[in-house]
C-alpha cells in the first residue's frame, strides 16, 4: 500500500497515483490475440471422476456388487426359465442341502435356490430403483421449491410433507393392494409415497442453508431470477445430497420391497427375496434346519444394500469439492 | 466494451471538483430501510434518512460500526434491499422494482461483497463464475474474450490458467479477484463493494485496494466501499461518508473527515485507532451498542457522545441534544462538509465542548499518523 504521505501528495494535488500507473496498456491488452479456445472441462472432469471413484476401493466393490447384480437380473431370463422356476415341472429333492448341481440347496419344492436369488434380484431391484426415482423426483422438487420460495408457499408444503411423514408404510401399501391388488405396482407406490418426505425435508433444509451463502446474493446482484438462482446455484449445490439420499433410499427402498413381499404384499406368483423369505418360514425351513433357504435370500439383500451405501458413500465424497477435487 | 470507459485519469478529479452539471453517478434520496419485528422487538430502522451522491469517477468510503446499517445501505444501492421509503437514482433516474428494470440496472451497478471464498459458487469455474453477469445478460457473443478481459484487468493473468480452476483452488486475494473480474465483466459504470478486503491478509488486501485505484483510473469506475476501517478509507476514498444508526453523521472529503473532523462520533473513532507514539487517549465510546429498533430522540448519537457527557447541566439545556430533531445532511454536490451535530452546528467548524473531550487540540492531524499502522 502507498504511504500515506504519498498518497495524500499524490492524489490530490494532480489526481494522478503513483501506485496507479495508467499508462500500461491494461485495457488495450486484455484483448489478447488467437488464443486457445476455452473448453469447459466436463469431459476431462468426468474421466477424472470415474478414475477417481475407481481409486476407492469400498466404491469399486460397492460399484462391482452393483454391476454383478444388475448383470445377473438382466440375463436371468437367458438360462432360467420356466423349468427350473415352477414348482410342477421341477424335479430336484426337497430341501437338500447345497450339493455340486444344487450349488445352494433347494427349496421345499425341488426348485434350485441359486436360481432362485438370481431371479429374485430382478424384482427386487426394479422395484428398488424406479421406488427411488420417484421419490427422489417428487422428495427433491417438493424440498427445493419449499426451502427456495419460503414463505406461505414453503410452510404449506412443509405441512403436507409432515402429514406424509406421520403416514404409516405399513397399513398404506395393505390398503393400496386392497386398491390397486397386490403386486409389484403397489408395491412401489406404498414406497414412494412413504419415503419422499424424508427426502423432501433433507432437501430443504441443504436448499436454505445454500440459500444463505453469500455466492446466491451475488447472482441476484449480476441479475439472475429466482429460478435461475434455483437452478444455476442452489440446485447444483443440493445435488450431492440428492444423490447420496438415492442411493441410500435404494438401499432401504430394496428393504421395504422384501418386508412387503415376506408379509405377502406382492404377486403370490412371483419370486422375489421378500417372497422366498416368506416360503422358507412358511413351509418349515427354520424348523427342518434348512439354512440355506433362508441365508441365500438374505445374504443377497445384504449385499445389494451394501453395494448402494458403498456407492453413495464414495460418491458423496468425490462430489464435494474439497475432499474430492474430482467434480 | 474497454474502448467505452473514459481513458484519462482526469475523470476522478474532474467529478471531485464542482459537478452540478452531471447526474451523480448514484444517489440516494430520503433513503429509509425498515426491516419488519422479529422476535418480541419493533421494526428495526436499519437506515433511517440518508441523502448520499456518488459522483462518477468517485471513490466514496461509507464507514460506520457494525450493525450501523452501512451494509443494508450497500444493499438498497444495487437493488437487494428495497427501499421502505426514499429512492434510488442511476444518473438521476429513479430505480423502478420490477423485474426488468432491476435487471436493466444490474447491468450498470455491482456488488462485492466481503467473503471471496463464500461469493463464489463451489461448484463453477472461474470462467462460469465470471461469464455469468454477461450470461444473464444475454450478452453471448464473444463472452470468452469478456471474460478473459474482465480477469487481466482485475489483474489475474494470463487468464487462460485461471478459466478452468475451480474457487477452492485458488487463494483468497485470487477469489477476491474473480468476484471483482465477475463484476467487470458486464463493465459496471458503479461498484457497489461491501467490506471488500475485510476477510483478507495485509498484503493481499492492499493489492486488491490498489486494483480498485487503478480501475477507477482506467475505467472511470464509480465506488462505494463500505468499511468499518478508517485506514482503508483515508488509502483509496476521495470522500468519506459516517454513518452511525441508520443516519450519515459526517460527510466530506477524505482530508476534512479524517484530517479534520467536527462530530464527536468521527473523532472518537479516530482516535482509538493505534498511532505511533504520540500519547493520545483514546475516547472509547461508553454505552449501549446502538439498537436500530430503538433509536434514541434527539440526536442519535447523544447516550455515548463524550462532548455531550462533557457539558454542564445548562449547556446541555442549551444544546438541547436529547430533544432536536437533526436534519438529514443534504447530498447536494455544493454542500462541502457537513456534520449532523448540535455541538458543532453553533461553533462552524470547532467541535464546541468536544475539543477537550473527543481528543486533544492538535488531535485531528495526528489522525495520517495513526493510519500508519493501519495501512
Amino acid at each position: 500500500m502507498t504511504a500515506p504521505g504519498t498518497r495524500a501528495d499524490g492524489t490530490r494535488a494532480d489526481g494522478t497515483r503513483a501506485d496507479g500507473a495508467p499508462a500500461d496498456g491494461l485495457r488495450a491488452d486484455g484483448a489478447p490475440g488467437p488464443a486457445p479456445a476455452y473448453r469447459p472441462p466436463r469431459a476431462a472432469a468426468l474421466r477424472r471422476f470415474a478414475r477417481a471413484y475407481l481409486a476407492r476401493r469400498a466404491g469399486a466393490a460397492g460399484l462391482g456388487i452393483l454391476v454383478l447384480a444388475a448383470l445377473l437380473a438382466l440375463t436371468a431370463p437367458l438360462y432360467i426359465g420356466d423349468g427350473q422356476l415352477d414348482v410342477t415341472r421341477v424335479d430336484g429333492p426337497l430341501l437338500a442341502p447345497p450339493s455340486g448341481a444344487y450349488p445352494l440347496g433347494t427349496d421345499h419344492a425341488g426348485r434350485s435356490v441359486l436360481l432362485l436369488t438370481v431371479w429374485g434380484a430382478r424384482s427386487s431391484l426394479a422395484v428398488g430403483c424406479v421406488a427411488t426415482v420417484l421419490t427422489v423426483l417428487l422428495g427433491s422438487a417438493v424440498g427445493l421449491v419449499a426451502g427456495h420460495y419460503g414463505g406461505r408457499l414453503g410452510r404449506a408444503l412443509m405441512h403436507v410433507t409432515d402429514w406424509f411423514i406421520a403416514l404409516p408404510s405399513l397399513p398404506l401399501a395393505i390398503s393400496l393392494a386392497a386398491v390397486i391388488g397386490q403386486g409389484p405396482v403397489s408395491i412401489t407406490i406404498a414406497i414412494a409415497v412413504t419415503s419422499w418426505s424424508a427426502t423432501a425435508r433433507l432437501v430443504r433444509a441443504q436448499t436454505i442453508a445454500v440459500g444463505a451463502r453469500p455466492f446466491v446474493e451475488r447472482a441476484r446482484a449480476l441479475g439472475a431470477g429466482e429460478a435461475q438462482v434455483m437452478f444455476r446455484h442452489i440446485l447444483p449445490n443440493v445435488t450431492p445430497i440428492i444423490l447420496v439420499s438415492a442411493t441410500l433410499t435404494v438401499a432401504s427402498a430394496i428393504l421395504s420391497e422384501a418386508t412387503l413381499t415376506f408379509l405377502g404384499l406382492g404377486d403370490p406368483t412371483d419370486v422375489t427375496w421378500g417372497s422366498m423369505l416368506s416360503a422358507a418360514l412358511s413351509q418349515g425351513a427354520v424348523t427342518y434346519g434348512a439354512w440355506w433357504y433362508l441365508m441365500a435370500p438374505g445374504t443377497a439383500i445384504l449385499l445389494v444394500v451394501l453395494g448402494f451405501t458403498l456407492t453413495g458413500r464414495t460418491v458423496e465424497h468425490l462430489l464435494n469439492p474439497r475432499t474430492g477435487g474430482a467434480s | 466494451m474497454s474502448a467505452s470507459a473514459p481513458a484519462s485519469a482526469a475523470g476522478p478529479t474532474a467529478s471531485a471538483g464542482p459537478a452540478e452539471a452531471a447526474p451523480a453517478a448514484l444517489e440516494v434520496r430520503g433513503l429509509t430501510v425498515v426491516h419488519p419485528p422479529r422476535g418480541g422487538r419493533g421494526p428495526a430502522r436499519a437506515v433511517d434518512g440518508v441523502d448520499l451522491r456518488l459522483e462518477q469517477g468517485e471513490i466514496l468510503a461509507l464507514i460506520g460500526e457494525s450493525g450501523c446499517g452501512k451494509s443494508t445501505l450497500a444493499r438498497a444501492l444495487v437493488g437487494l434491499t428495497r427501499p421502505t421509503s426514499g429512492e434510488v437514482l442511476y444518473r438521476g433516474t429513479p430505480l423502478r422494482y420490477t423485474g426488468s428494470a432491476l435487471k436493466a440496472y444490474r447491468r450498470h451497478t455491482q456488488l462485492v461483497l466481503q467473503d471471496p471464498g463464500g461469493a463464489l459458487n463451489p461448484r463453477q469455474t472461474v470462467f462460469d463464475a465470471v461469464a455469468e453477469g454477461p450470461r444473464l445478460h444475454g450478452l453471448k457473443e464473444g463472452l470468452e474474450e469478456r471474460v478473459r478481459s474482465a480477469l487481466s484487468r482485475a489483474g489475474l493473468r494470463p487468464p487462460e490458467d485461471f478459466l478452468a480452476r475451480y474457487p477452492h483452488q485458488l487463494s483468497g486475494g485470487q477469489q477476491q479477484r474473480v468476484v471483482i473480474a465477475g463484476a467487470l465483466a458486464l463493465d459496471p459504470a458503479v461498484v457497489v463493494a461491501d467490506e471488500p478486503v475485510a476477510s483478507l491478509d495485509a498484503s493481499v488486501r492492499g493489492e486488491i485496494l490498489q486494483l480498485v485505484l487503478r480501475l477507477r483510473d482506467e475505467l472511470g469506475l464509480s465506488a462505494l466501499v463500505v468499511s468499518h476501517d478508517l485506514g482503508l478509507a483515508w488509502n483509496i476514498a476521495d470522500r468519506v461518508a459516517v454513518m452511525y444508526l441508520g443516519r450519515i453523521v459526517e460527510v466530506g472529503t477524505v482530508e476534512d473527515v479524517l484530517l479534520r473532523p467536527v462530530h464527536p462520533y468521527t473523532r472518537a473513532l479516530l482516535s482509538v485507532l493505534p498511532g505511533p507514539d504520540r500519547g493520545r487517549r483514546p475516547t472509547v465510546l461508553t454505552g449501549e451498542a446502538p439498537d436500530p429498533t430503538a433509536v434514541p430522540a434527539g440526536c442519535r448519537f447523544h447516550p455515548r457522545c463524550p462532548a455531550w457527557a462533557a457539558l454542564d447541566g445548562p449547556g446541555r439545556e442549551a444544546a438541547g441534544c436529547t430533544v432536536r430533531e437533526l436534519p438529514v445532511l443534504t447530498a447536494d454536490p455544493g454542500a462541502g462538509r457537513q456534520a449532523a451535530c448540535h455541538l458543532v452546528d453553533a461553533a462552524a467548524d470547532t467541535p464546541a465542548g468536544g475539543a477537550g473531550t473527543a481528543g486533544a487540540p492538535g488531535g485531528a492531524a495526528q489522525a495520517p499518523g495513526a493510519e500508519d499502522g493501519r495501512g
